[in-house]
């Protein structure tokens, strides 16, 4: 993502590029800034938290999970709260909660209704994952759904579709790839992607 | 009436009128309490100028797909979990 | 129309991803600064979004439906007066 791209005009001419709901949106806050309902700073710091909200949180969870057995408890136990002890925001959600995957068990996660996320460690959600076809499929065919996505797994795998239809955020820790005893935790981390922490493929193998 | 990790229950098969975080694939199917989690405003009133409250409890309710879905093709310990609101459950005995 | 879950398709899943345009991060941050501020909560964007007639759900973008959610609400709770918004837009 362009970070020069957020050096906002806020004004409400539309950009040539820009579809006319543009304009709209702009509009809309020049209105609520008027009225004092909202200040400009609000909202250009909320823009450049949302910039800076990328995997990389999520997958420093999961790296860390994989190489510190009792962190991995703690990651387990309250994922809001193994985040700050990394110095992470896990965000607003009240709660977040880690899925872990084994050698038997496969979490994948879906917000059905809407398109609830924990955005604050993984970023924004990609289109797919508020896709109408996703959020009906996952739930009644998520093998089918995971084989498009590559991912196919034994039939003696239960897989664990997560519909998170309230409040609470839910990331998926993925297994820790073989043969990568001898990386680092820094290494393993970005091994860890986006789609192996909502569930529908495993992370990277080492090179 | 609250519930206890590994009770089964079922959820209300009742239509609502206006916003409501129960899908509609799961109302009126069985499942098991698999985690009993905190007390949440109530977005039904939330969502209308109401402040929420009380707040109610909210549970992880697991399903088997086979439950689910009478013609699901998958293996039959493949899962389904949702968060579902305590006024939404019903013992199952 | 927004609980799909289980919902017939033949549609595959798109992959396909876009960078969040300028319009999008702006509409994400102004209902996240209303959020905050107490003027719309997260219930009340839902319950707008599950307003919209079915086609219109449908054709809309995710940030559409934001869109009209808010304006929905707004004008609800008479923080946006009819018209007004249109208005500001001719500017």
């Amino acid at each position: 993502m362009s970070h020069d791209a957020h050096e906002h005009d806020h004004s409400p001419v539309t950009n040539r590029d820009e579809p006319p709901i543009a304009a709209r949106v702009r509009a809309l806050e020049e209105l609520l800034v008027e009225k004092g309902v909202i200040t400009r700073d609000n909202v250009r710091t909320r823009i450049d938290w949302l910039v800076s909200r990328t995997p990389a949180d999520g997958a420093r969870l999961v790296a860390r999970a994989w190489v510190d057995e009792d962190f991995k408890g703690r990651l387990l136990a309250d994922a809001r709260v193994a985040a700050l002890e990394l110095g992470l925001d896990p965000g607003e959600a009240p709660q977040v909660i880690a899925l872990e995957n084994t050698e038997n068990v496969h979490h994948m996660v879906v917000c059905t209704l809407c398109s609830c996320y924990p955005k604050a460690l993984l970023g924004p959600p990609p289109d797919w994952y508020k896709s109408l076809p996703y959020r009906s499929r996952a739930v009644s065919d998520p093998r089918g759904v995971l084989r498009e996505f590559g991912l196919t797994l034994d039939d003696d795998v239960e897989v664990r579709v997560v519909d998170s239809t309230a409040d609470i955020r839910y990331l998926v820790v993925p297994r820790r790839p073989l043969r990568t005893n001898s990386l680092d935790e820094e290494t393993l981390a970005a091994l860890v992607t986006r789609d192996s922490m909502i569930g529908v493929s495993q992370p990277l193998t080492p090179a | 009436m609250s519930f206890a990790h590994g009770e089964k229950v079922r959820i209300a098969p009742r239509p609502h009128e206006g916003h409501h975080r129960t899908p509609a694939y799961l109302k009126g199917k069985a499942g098991t309490i698999e985690r009993v989690h905190d007390r949440f405003l109530n977005p039904e009133t939330h969502a209308y100028g109401k402040d929420g409250r009380p707040e109610q409890r909210l549970y992880l309710v697991g399903f088997a797909l086979h439950d689910v879905w009478p013609g699901y093709g998958g293996p039959r310990d493949d899962r389904l979990l949702a968060d579902v609101f305590e006024h939404w459950l019903e013992p199952e005995s | 129309m927004h609980d799909r879950g289980g919902w017939p398709t033949d549609a595959p899943i798109d992959r396909a991803e876009h960078e969040l345009a300028d319009w999008e991060m702006l509409m994400d941050s102004i209902v996240g600064t209303l959020g905050a501020r107490g003027v719309m909560n997260v219930d009340e964007l839902r319950r707008g979004i599950e307003s919209m007639g079915p086609a219109d759900y449908e054709a809309a973008s995710y940030y559409e439906r934001w869109l009209f959610a808010t304006e929905k609400i707004l004008a609800e709770k008479g923080v946006l007066s009819p018209g007004e918004l249109d208005e500001q837009v001719a500017r």
